[in-house]
């Protein structure tokens, strides 16, 4: 599984593993939409540190999570972001979106 | 520039075959010894190129891409990724950050990737036809490293 959650007290962890690409993303998004649909959580962390590769569909995934927690008035962060995702996320500009660790 | 060696691979326009076309690319580019970083830039502007070749190229139906390799003089990888799909009407357009016609899944940061990662990208594209993306990247050779 490419995504796995945790909520407690509306804080909403959730991990990304492997590589998050357009053959991926789908499936990821699907899941992020899922949980944080049930859960409405007031804070979303976004662990970035199991993922082994990420081109700009992690920028549609990043992006698509931060308008849904912007729609519930909750925050969104990134953390454990490896060298090369953060690459991709910063040429995006992501970083002036979101904190990102 | 001279080229000294060339693979070429063709593949389905199916998504599972993004990540073999980085890692085809990846393999080829090895034998450079690039940094970590030089590879992951390659892999991730070719990721790219093939992106865009899966998912607009051939909306509705299966089609060929065909990825050619090649090693130029001066350590350089040259990376050509060519579809016979729709094509692109408007190329500068299509180059323009957050510009998409793809659906909520694509970013619209493909081609600035591709340009921030590689050293040039050219695209040549005619409606109906198809598109082909050359790209170039320079890799720092070891000897260099070693200064």
């Amino acid at each position: 599984m490419p995504v796995k959650t945790e909520c407690r007290e509306r804080a909403m962890r959730a991990y990304l593993s492997g590589e998050v690409d357009h053959h991926g993303a789908r499936e990821i998004m699907g899941v992020l939409d899922r949980e944080i649909g049930q859960a409405l959580p007031g804070s979303l962390e976004l662990d970035l540190s199991g993922v082994s590769f990420m081109d700009s569909s992690g920028i549609a995934v990043v992006i698509r999570a931060w308008r849904r927690m912007g729609e519930l008035g909750g925050t969104m962060r990134l953390r454990s972001v490896p060298h090369q995702a953060r690459r991709v996320l910063e040429t995006a500009g992501i970083h002036k979106l979101m904190p990102l660790e | 520039m001279k080229v000294l060696d060339q693979a070429t691979v063709t593949f389905w326009s199916r998504s599972a075959n993004e990540s073999f076309a980085r890692m085809a690319a990846a393999c080829f580019a090895a034998r450079l010894d690039p940094t970590l970083d030089e590879l992951n830039d390659i892999k991730t502007a070719v990721s790219e190129a093939v992106t865009n070749a899966i998912v607009h190229a051939y909306p509705d139906a299966l089609g060929k891409v065909i990825m050619r390799l090649r090693l130029l003089e001066g350590d350089v990888v040259e990376v050509l990724v060519r579809d016979t799909g729709v094509g692109i009407a408007d190329v500068e357009k299509a180059r323009t950050p957050m510009f998409t016609t793809g659906n909520e899944e694509r970013s619209g940061m493909g081609f600035t990737i591709m340009e921030s990662f590689m050293d040039s990208v050219r695209v040549r594209s005619a409606p109906g036809k198809g598109t082909a993306v050359t790209m170039r990247r320079r890799v720092s050779s070891r000897r260099d490293r070693r200064r």
